[in-house]
């Protein structure tokens, strides 16, 4: 059997059909989309067929809301220093404990520099407490950011919801979609949802390209200053088959819809009910009831992720892990002990996070392998009586190693 | 996913060792769960010829983790407990051909474990003494809690300082920001502030005496003298890490040295080279190569080939 993909949310496989569409803009209509001859005389229509189909799938009401950038993490930096230099007297940002990097470090950051950070914490299930969050909203905050949706979990966040109170107090609203579009339908004309990121190469477009989604109207200062593409919010020449390649997979995503929130979740589910019933002493983490139709993560407990993930890439099998050891880092992952998953849980979850090219045969393959590789570790764990192949009683107190 | 060895690979899909050892004498439990990284080492010493008989090991950990241990208990198996004591971490990398830097712990893990079960066995009480912080400087393997430790000990100030004391940032400098960032969070501690443009000079040079630059043209021999003044300097910094460095031949540019003991065979030889070049060409204001010597025969012939 070839190799499965489960590792979605990390990146995705650009589509054959994106591919197609991109090449004609590295071959033939490579002029610059500014100048004034026929190897650019395609290249600015197809920039504005591309923002057209961007505007399609998360419903903006302009397609000149559309600010093509480098990257996910371009357009959330865009967004939070745009909202605080134009706002120079508001020293404050609400987000959350469970954001992407791109957002939590700049945040970090901004912090050394005098701002003040409020982090919105999660339940055990992932979900945030609006009325903590009601109150946090004064005329100090520059800007709230919230994600759309968690990486690891797939937990969805009420960000209509709170894009609107934010707004009734006179507050900024930015939303790191990049996990969101192109999985669940949204419809921005009707929200009060300022600025969204959306990343490419999470929904089968190319690495490298970005979206800002600005609502007309708001305060905005360009990261990039230069030339006049994008309207002099974001200077730089377009990276124009990139961008008509993202015009495409939205399109795309567009008609999949509904097979995404079907049939992708259908295998979702066959997978995580699968393992839950296979493997003792393991759980899905995240809001069961509030998530992508696509992902799960799942906690493996008294084994450590990266152990999991070397023996699931040796059947050929691609997921990822929130354990320490994975990133290099000294604390499993920020959104799992957010949660307050134990440590003995939180090192061994694994993300399956699936696209619309998965199959269901595929998902039996990972059920006929996961028993056995959880076994197989858990024979080595020093929180496992491999005799009665259970837990030792009492895990935590039976092995208290030195120096914790 | 990380750079692993074939040999990683190989004690991690198919461990020696694993389980507890039945009727186990000496028992060491370390790690920290909070790292995902723990380990509980089982053996069983002959009391009358102190021999390690057998070997076990049970980790809760990651590919490296699982590897190191198995290594671990393969090397020990035979040994006196004497000898196993001397067993140090590297010991345990070199077997495994090797840990990418971020996993160096994996092998501190497995000697800790080590000496834990001994003590263990002496009815001694083990007691660890290393602290372990954020990986900052990923050329070197340092850690923040070493960094720390040195700018209090040796009163550093600059990013500069801590490179000398610690190599830290020695490599490829994208640490700099990091090393600034706990360079002002000790200094404040002390009471003092972090100047980025305050000068190295201000500080109390213990292992690298200053060596002024030269810029006149200097004779061949004037100019060997430098470079041995040079690899003089740095010396201490090698020998506390079990190395050292010899100068063999200056042909045109290119410096050709010897690496010996813990430098030699070490992964981290060629950042060690390149630090040791960029020092001279301060020094000296020119271009410099410097290459071990093991490379001399293949690039020159030493017989033939003049000064350029």
């Amino acid at each position: 059997m070839p190799d499965i993909y489960l590792d979605n949310n990390a990146t995705t496989k650009v589509d054959p059909a994106v591919v197609d569409v991109m090449i004609p803009f590295f071959l033939e209509q490579y002029g610059n989309p500014s100048s004034i001859h026929k190897f650019a005389d395609g290249v600015a229509k197809a920039l504005k067929k591309a923002r057209g189909q961007v505007q399609e799938l998360i419903g903006a009401e302009h397609d000149s809301e559309i600010i093509f950038t480098s990257c996910g993490t371009e357009s959330d930096s865009t967004a939070i220093l745009s909202a605080i230099k134009a706002q120079p007297n508001r020293k404050e940002i609400i987000t959350t404990t469970v954001e992407h990097a791109a957002i939590l470090n700049l945040c970090e950051n901004l912090e050394k520099e005098g701002y003040t950070i409020h982090r919105l914490p999660v339940d055990k299930c992932g979900r945030l407490n609006l009325d903590a969050y009601k109150k946090m909203l004064s005329d100090q905050v520059a800007i709230v950011s919230v994600m759309w949706a968690n990486n690891e979990t797939g937990t969805i966040f009420p960000v209509v919801e709170m894009a609107e109170m934010a707004n009734s107090a006179g507050v900024m609203f930015h939303t790191d979609a990049v996990q969101a579009v192109g999985k669940i339908p949204m419809m921005l004309q009707d929200t009060k949802i300022d600025m969204l990121s959306i990343s490419g190469h999470k929904l089968h477009a190319p690495k490298g390209i970005g979206v800002l989604y600005l609502r007309r109207g708001t305060r905005y200062r360009p990261l990039l200053r230069g030339g006049h593409q994008e309207r002099g919010r974001r200077a730089g020449t377009e990276n124009t088959a990139s961008i008509v390649g993202l015009g495409k997979a939205c399109e795309m995503a567009m008609e999949h819809m509904e097979y995404e929130n079907v049939q992708v979740k259908a295998m979702r589910d066959k997978l995580e009910q699968g393992i839950i019933a296979t493997v003792p002493h393991s759980f899905i983490t995240g809001d069961l009831n509030n998530r992508l139709p696509n992902t799960t993560d799942i906690a493996f407990e008294y084994i450590e992720g990266e152990a999991i993930l070397m023996l699931l890439n040796k059947a050929g099998i691609a997921a990822s892990s929130g354990s320490a050891c994975t990133s290099g880092s000294l604390e499993p992952s920020h959104v799992m002990r957010a949660m307050d998953i134990p440590y003995t849980a939180a090192h061994g979850t694994i993300r399956f996070s699936f696209s619309r090219y998965n199959t269901m045969s595929e998902v039996d393959e990972v059920l006929k392998v996961m028993p056995t590789i959880a076994a197989t570790l858990r024979k080595l764990s020093p929180y496992w009586d491999s005799v009665t192949n259970e837990p030792v009683a009492n895990p935590e107190a039976a092995f208290t190693p030195t120096f914790k | 996913m990380w750079d692993y060895s074939d040999k990683v690979k190989e004690h991690f899909f198919t461990p020696k060792n694993a389980g507890a050892v039945v009727g186990a004498n000496a028992i060491g439990e370390v790690g920290s769960i909070s790292c995902g990284d723990a380990l509980r080492l089982t053996l069983k010493v002959n009391p009358e010829t102190e021999i390690i008989e057998e070997s076990g090991f049970q980790t809760f950990g990651c590919g490296s983790a699982i590897a190191s241990s198995s290594v671990l208990t393969e090397i020990i198996k035979g040994m006196t407990i004497d000898e196993a004591l001397k067993v140090t971490n590297q010991d345990i990398a070199n077997e495994l051909d090797g840990l990418p830097p971020e996993k160096m712990h994996c092998s501190v893990m497995g000697r800790e474990a080590l000496q834990a079960a001994v003590a263990n066995y002496r009815g001694e009480e083990w007691k660890d003494d290393h602290e372990e912080g954020a990986l900052i400087c990923k050329c070197f393997a340092i850690d923040a809690v070493m960094i720390e430790e040195m700018i209090w000990a040796n009163k550093l100030r600059t990013v500069e300082d801590v490179t000398n004391f610690t190599k830290a940032g020695g490599g490829c400098a994208a640490c700099h920001e990091d090393i600034e960032a706990i360079l002002e969070k000790v200094l404040a501690e002390k009471g003092e502030k972090f100047d980025a443009t305050v000068s190295t000079a201000a500080v109390e040079k213990v292992e690298t005496p200053a060596i002024a630059a030269v810029k006149t043209p200097l004779t061949n021999v004037q100019r060997i003298k430098k470079i041995e003044e040079v690899l003089t300097s740095l010396r201490p910094q090698l020998m506390a890490d079990g190395g050292d460095v010899e100068l063999v031949e200056v042909v045109g540019n290119t410096v050709y040295v010897n690496m010996t003991g813990a430098c030699n065979g070490c992964q981290m030889a060629a950042m060690t080279i390149a630090g040791i070049q960029q020092r001279l060409m301060e020094v000296l204001g020119e271009f410099l190569r410097v290459v071990p010597a093991s490379e001399m025969k293949k690039l020159v012939n030493i017989e033939g080939a003049g000064h350029a």
